[in-house]
């Protein structure tokens, strides 16, 4: 690519390459913090109800399939090192690598969703998603109190809302890094100018940070 | 704002006439409707951003109207209850949502703060086109929702009503106001990362106007409370349609939960309306007093101090909801320490004033306007923080009255003096003085009429949202009331026949018109589209009034000799 059509990545506002880079990368950090606060509003909710119904929560959290979400939660941290590998790979200018690592993430990305389809699927057979089939058994080993089936349900509620909200985010991902690929494949970026590749890895760590979080409050806590 | 073609080719040929090389101001630089549709110059974006929410300002003052209208006789004989609950809910959603919240900062904060920092546009200028249309988009869902069938939850959406029992649009209006939140969130991302790595060599961040720290705190709060109000909106919006349990007591959920979610972003969101405008206000003050203003320094803390105190007091909203009494006392308490930062600014204002040379100019008029206004309606603040008495005033007009003065009183003042103010310089054409000043004496007048009567309607017990009431002494002061807003509805129609009328028949602005201090007072008025033809460097602090003094009689006493010589 020529070095005038690289030039024009520079956009006549900013005085430098510095002041563009630096704002870019700021303003998703800026948009980080509002994500943080986007989910904290429904982290809040399910802390409150988990701490208000302790025992329906474990019951409800026992029905998740423990094997599904760990090999994803694998899946997602892989994720994070072929990120970080498509950043390296562009700060060096290795085109190859670099689509290499993105088409990588993606199909990463993607095993994650495959996954959480048949755990979606597998809620659907048992009667777990909440609606006028829902119907709720404590199948812990051993003796529990008694469970309240509308707090189960409720928990199902809040997994289905979180975990869904979370799938939104990865499919976003994906389509960011379907963008990130093509233009890869056309030559777009270089060792000049390559800022949509750390600021898409921004996004792609905080979406797996987000999973780093739901995995644990939802399937870990309270099971034996 | 966009004058008619024939008027276009007359600007242009006059500025030929006297600059032939110089570039195009931003209005005539590209012509038709694309130009401005897909432009992504912030100047025609902030005016874009001016004509949406004009538009929403007068819908909402329509159905204020309605209800003043409705409440001059005690018996509900205008209109039925069940569209009294929608007027309300409209004229509270509409100017909440449509207006008040976006209005400063996305009209004179996408308008100036590039200028006033010394940056050629904002960092993502089609970010903030974008924000544009998304804006419209939730718009016109909340408007569709309106008139579609209504809405009648109060602006407040208290669960479970909104969630489970209301028969009306809630859906589409909370999806709207979701996405009308992804355009604020749009515009405080793109003014943070803009204030942040975008200001010219030599502006320091103490030298930085006081109006860009005000858009720097609003946008700290627009980005920590806006997601969590969509957030919160969202989960109304699935638990209407899944019966998602979260707030339905139903279901084991808890509607106090959605007040507490929901006031963690709709108060903070009240300083998202009054911080900018509180910005306005400094830069008249300094403007009209020819003074620097007192203590700059700490004005810009106590932004920075309303914007964090601002996410500790939500639960002032709540005393009667059923909260601890330790909880209630808490916020109590820190809602009283709001006032700290608020008095430091009135105390600075007050004394900026102090031997200044004032000159009462239409925006200056706005402004003592809004300290007097700002007095009532933030004392009556502390009033309402203290448990005892919000008990007692709770839900009654006294919060109405408390809440407008603050709002409209502080908000809308503010955005009428900084349109007087930076007019001029956005469309390059004068007002005529006279109405203007006439206007701005209406509103002060017929805000207070009208609001006043309802502080005392709310101490007397009358409650909010009622749309009969029982009480024949309470009618008086209701007539007052909408007397007031007459007068109020022709203080703010005023505006909207001269400054259209100067748009086309007005006087061309010179470049500073005010004589004021600034950087966006250095460049030609309207300016040209990348507001700089030079690189700028700035070697002076905020509001140097003494040595722009200096400098003025330098160039006199220059003249002077040479017409000697």
């Amino acid at each position: 690519m020529s070095e005038a059509v690289q030039n024009s990545r520079l956009a006549h506002w900013y005085r430098s390459w510095e002041e563009q880079t630096e704002s870019v990368t700021l303003a998703m950090w800026f948009f980080l913090v509002t994500e943080v606060m986007f989910f904290g509003g429904i982290f809040t909710a399910y802390l409150i109800y988990r701490a208000q119904n302790p025992e329906a929560f474990a019951a409800a959290s026992h029905h998740l399939d423990i094997v599904m979400g760990g090999v994803n939660t694998a899946v997602l941290i892989g994720s994070s090192l072929t990120v970080v590998m498509s950043v390296w790979a562009a700060e060096r200018g290795k085109q190859k690598a670099l689509a290499t690592w993105l088409f990588l993430t993606m199909l990463l990305g993607l095993t994650f969703l495959v996954i959480k389809y048949f755990e979606y699927s597998a809620k659907f057979e048992h009667n777990l998603v909440p609606g006028a089939s829902f119907e709720f058994h404590d199948t812990r080993a051993g003796e529990h109190g008694y469970v309240d089936p509308s707090r189960a349900r409720m928990f199902f509620h809040l997994y289905f809302f979180m975990t869904g909200l979370h799938a939104l985010h990865m499919i976003i991902g994906l389509g960011i890094y379907g963008v990130l690929l093509f233009n890869t494949l056309k030559g777009k970026y270089s060792v000049r100018w390559h800022d949509p590749i750390p600021v898409a890895g921004l996004y792609w760590h905080f979406v797996d940070l987000v999973w780093i979080f739901l995995f644990p409050l939802l399937y870990l806590i309270g099971r034996h | 704002m966009n004058p008619g073609p024939g008027q276009k080719e007359q600007d242009m040929s006059s500025t030929a006439e006297h600059q032939t090389d110089a570039p195009p101001d931003y209005l005539n630089d590209g012509y038709g409707l694309r130009s401005w549709l897909l432009t992504t110059d912030h100047k025609r974006i902030a005016m874009l951003y001016l004509m949406s929410v004009t538009i929403f300002f007068m819908m909402g003052s329509f159905f204020a109207a309605l209800i003043r209208a409705e409440l001059v006789t005690p018996e509900g004989d205008l209109v039925t209850p069940d569209m009294y609950n929608r007027l309300f809910t409209m004229h509270g959603v509409i100017m909440v949502f449509l207006f008040l919240i976006p209005t400063i900062p996305a009209v004179f904060g996408n308008f100036f703060v590039p200028i006033m920092i010394g940056a050629k546009d904002l960092a993502m200028p089609r970010l903030n086109l974008a924000s544009w249309y998304v804006f419209n988009v939730g718009a016109v869902l909340i408007l569709y929702s309106i008139f579609a069938g209504g809405l009648d939850t109060g602006w407040t959406f208290y669960v479970p009503y909104s969630s489970s029992y209301s028969a009306t649009n809630v859906v589409t209006a909370a999806v709207g106001i979701f996405i009308a939140g992804f355009a604020s969130i749009m515009t405080g991302l793109n003014l943070m990362v803009t204030i942040h790595r975008m200001r010219a060599p030599g502006m320091t961040w103490f030298r930085l106007p006081l109006f860009v720290w005000a858009n720097y705190a609003t946008s700290i709060i627009i980005l920590l409370g806006t997601p969590v109000v969509a957030i919160t909106i969202l989960m109304v919006g699935a638990e209407r349609m899944f019966q998602l349990g979260i707030f339905d007591p139903a279901y084991g959920g808890d509607p106090i939960l959605f007040q507490h979610l929901f006031w963690f972003y709709s108060h903070p969101a009240v300083y998202i309306m009054v911080l900018p405008a509180m910005g306005i206000q400094s830069e008249l003050m300094a403007a009209f007093a020819r003074k620097r203003i007192f203590g700059y320094r700490y004005v810009v803390y106590s932004s920075l101090g309303i914007a964090v105190l601002g996410f500790l007091v939500w639960g002032h909203h709540m005393y009667t909801s059923g909260q601890s009494a330790y909880a209630a006392a808490v916020f109590s308490i820190l809602t009283m320490l709001v006032a700290v930062p608020s008095a430091v600014k009135t105390f600075n204002w007050t004394a900026t004033l102090y031997r200044g040379s004032i000159s009462f100019q239409t925006p200056m008029l706005y402004a003592l306007a809004f300290m007097g206004l700002f007095l009532v309606g933030g004392l009556t603040g502390v009033m309402l923080g203290t448990l005892g008495i919000d008990v007692h005033v709770h839900d009654t007009y006294f919060v109405v009255a408390h809440f407008h003065y603050v709002m409209v009183g502080v908000t809308v003042s503010a955005f009428m003096g900084g349109l007087h103010y930076w007019w001029p310089k956005m469309t390059g054409r004068l007002y005529p003085s006279f109405p203007s000043k006439i206007s701005a004496i209406l509103v002060f007048l017929g805000f207070n009429l009208t609001f006043f009567p309802q502080f005392l309607l709310g101490f007397m017990g009358m409650p909010r949202r009622y749309h009969a009431y029982p009480v024949e002494d309470w009618q008086v002061l209701n007539v007052l009331s909408s007397a007031g807003a007459t007068v109020l509805g022709v203080g703010f129609l005023l505006p909207a026949v001269y400054l259209t009328w100067s748009l086309f028949r007005g006087k061309r602005a010179p470049a500073n018109p005010w004589g004021a201090v600034g950087l966006e007072w250095d460049i030609p008025s309207p300016p040209t589209k990348h507001n700089f033809e030079e690189d700028v460097v700035v070697t002076h602090e905020a509001y140097d009034y003494d040595a722009r003094r200096d400098a003025i009689a330098a160039a006199a006493a220059a003249k002077q000799e040479a017409d000697l010589v």
